[in-house]
């Protein structure tokens, strides 16, 4: 295997029951690049990014994250990733500190390091007048922006992004993507899904899910190119609309 | 390890920060005792009754003097004819009343058999009872001494001690049914709680993507509670011992022994609840309806077991409250040590490392969805 080649997916499959939730994909992923998994909600996208980050059990095929496969060294490869749900994943209760005090805590992180990751991560976002408040009283942007912060607090090799965007303006979202990008120019894989089809193009390698299938994967020119379209977005609106899944069936 | 003591500085964040959970937390155990000490009794006290004297003589003047000296009555009415008797019950304040047949007196040293009569409100039937004990033992007390000297040929005199508890202090009995109350409340239903609030708030997922052993999330969860609920052991002896003077006859530290061992049940039904329920709000319910309601039902604080029929006997060994119950009454009041107690005792080991290995056995080391 490539020495550049930070996940490597064949052929994998999840199903719940009867139903595949993730239909044999199979793709592989360059150390530090910007990986974009674009889909409709109920695509696979959330199954995938779970299986890869050692949370849920493939159901057949093959995946290796870093080297270390997903069926039997899920303990591994949690302690190398970041990990941002698509649900929003910090304390409201607890102050924006704490939080920080709290997740870097669990990697690990010796209290020197941590303090000065933490002072770091005030002066990139300039929250110092918020550091000691509750995170239930900042805007949803910060929050955003501060929950993925703390996914890359412990400096992973490759972080997964699970919508990190959802419910975000264009504006948060356009700075929100200059924090993603600023981490992947330090050498930091980012794998991201989203469904907002302009982000598509600050991702190196574009893959597009549809009914738990990839239907198309190249870099944004390519895909343009080889759909002979202006924009990813047309692109994703003729794949989804082939889709015989309904979200709720 | 280290992560571990950072989970659980996390839960002390949580904890501290919602000041009034914290302070019903602390408060509860507090409170209930005061309430079942001062206001809640069992015992029958000051009890409302009517007399009907129709012979008005001597000896009823002094029987019914007795009766008023009693702490157990207190005459509100005087009435005049039996008619009376059922208005006076109906306007609800009695609950006994004693009539004295006419020429009382007069059969009494003449044909040696006079006749009183108790009549009772059995709407509440262990009130009516106590209620006509206590009055019959005024009336065999004045017999006895009319009989002075002069002995009956036979008899057989029952001799009666309330041993453990002379004087029948209820607060012998509720005290250890409130510890269990509290702990299984405070441990069951705030760690359960705790538990499955990380489920559906989602930050479960990311600690599971952690490195994080899954299983120290849950137990890191009930730390905080343990100490809260050392401290509420602790609070209650020294209220019911200092306040209610229940006794602790036996030794204190096999009593708190006895009471971590309780605590660490209730932390694992709390677990087991939280590795079924998927809401706070089924947490919540799981615990009051499937852990509270039976504690109260079959631990046999308030209602005896052995009056229960046998099925519902057999089901109440199932309950961990019914063992910490007799564990804690043994200790306390009785003043037995470790040795009249190790089946309790094992059984609540048993049951507790039970708990635990299922809890595990369902606590997904990978995240349970869809």
């Amino acid at each position: 295997m490539n020495a550049d080649i930070i996940i490597h997916v064949e052929s994998l499959t999840k199903k719940f029951g009867d139903f595949v939730a993730v239909d044999n994909i199979s793709f592989d992923v360059r150390k530090g690049e910007i990986f974009g998994f674009l889909g409709a909600n109920g695509a696979g996208k959330t199954t995938a990014i779970r299986m890869l980050s050692g949370l849920l059990q493939p159901s057949g095929g093959k995946a290796s994250v870093m080297g270390y496969d997903v069926y039997t060294q899920s303990e591994k490869i949690k302690a190398g990733i970041g990990y941002m749900s698509q649900r929003f994943s910090l304390y409201d209760d607890l102050t924006v500190i704490e939080n920080m005090k709290f997740y870097g805590g669990i990697y690990g992180l010796s209290k020197n390091d941590l303090n000065h990751k933490i002072q770091e991560v005030i002066g990139i976002l300039k929250i110092d007048e918020f550091k000691n408040q509750l995170v239930k009283s900042l805007p949803l942007g910060w929050k955003q922006k501060l929950a993925f912060s703390i996914s890359i607090l412990h400096n992973p090799a490759l972080v997964f992004l699970d919508e990190p965007t959802g419910g975000v303006d264009p504006v948060t979202r356009r700075e929100f993507w200059e924090l993603i990008m600023n981490s992947a120019h330090q050498g930091t894989t980012i794998f991201v899904t989203t469904h907002y089809m302009d982000e598509a193009e600050y991702c190196n390698t574009v893959s597009i899910m549809v009914d738990g299938r990839i239907d198309a994967m190249n870099t944004p020119q390519e895909l343009k190119k080889q759909f002979n379209s202006q924009d990813i977005h047309s692109i994703f609106v003729n794949l989804a609309r082939q889709s015989t899944r309904k979200e709720f069936e | 390890m280290g992560q571990f003591w950072i989970f659980v500085r996390k839960e002390m964040w949580h904890i501290l920060r919602d000041k009034q959970t914290l302070f019903v937390l602390l408060g509860m155990p507090i409170s209930q005792i005061l309430i079942f000490g001062f206001a809640l009794s069992n015992e029958v006290k000051n009890s409302k009754i009517a007399i009907l004297d129709h012979s008005k003589d001597l000896t009823t003047q002094q029987l019914i003097k007795r009766i008023e000296s009693s702490k157990y009555f207190e005459i509100t009415d005087y009435l005049s004819h039996s008619s009376e008797i059922e208005e006076s019950f109906k306007k609800g304040d009695i609950k006994l009343a004693i009539i004295f047949s006419p020429d009382f007196e007069k059969n009494l040293y003449h044909s040696h058999e006079a006749s009183v009569q108790f009549i009772a409100d059995g709407t509440d039937p262990n009130v009516g009872t106590t209620l006509v004990n206590y009055g019959s033992a005024i009336i065999r007390d004045y017999q006895d001494e009319l009989l002075g000297e002069k002995k009956l040929p036979y008899q057989i005199k029952p001799e009666v001690r309330m041993i453990y508890n002379e004087q029948l202090n209820a607060s012998y009995n509720f005290v250890p049914g409130v510890m269990a109350m509290v702990l299984l409340l405070v441990c069951s239903l705030m760690t359960s709680v705790a538990i499955v609030r990380e489920k559906e708030l989602g930050t479960m997922e990311v600690l599971l993507a952690s490195p994080l052993n899954p299983f120290f999330v849950v137990i890191s969860k009930s730390i905080p509670y343990l100490f809260i609920s050392i401290f509420n052991i602790l609070s209650i002896l020294f209220l019911s011992y200092f306040i209610l003077e229940v006794p602790i006859r036996g030794s204190v530290f096999l009593l708190i022994a006895e009471s971590i061992l309780f605590i660490i049940t209730s932390l694992s039904l709390g677990l087991f609840v939280s590795s079924i329920a998927k809401t706070q709000t089924s947490a919540m319910f799981g615990t009051l309806i499937g852990l509270f309601m039976p504690t109260l039902m079959f631990s046999g604080f308030m209602f005896p077991i052995d009056n229960m029929p046998v099925p519902m006997q057999i089901l109440s060994n199932i309950i961990p409250s019914k063992w910490f119950f007799i564990i804690v009454k043994s200790i306390m009041i009785k003043g037995l040590g470790y040795m009249s107690i190790w089946k309790e005792t094992l059984i609540l080991v048993l049951f507790t490392i039970l708990m635990i290995f299922i809890s595990v056995k369902k606590f997904n080391k990978r995240l349970d969805i869809e």
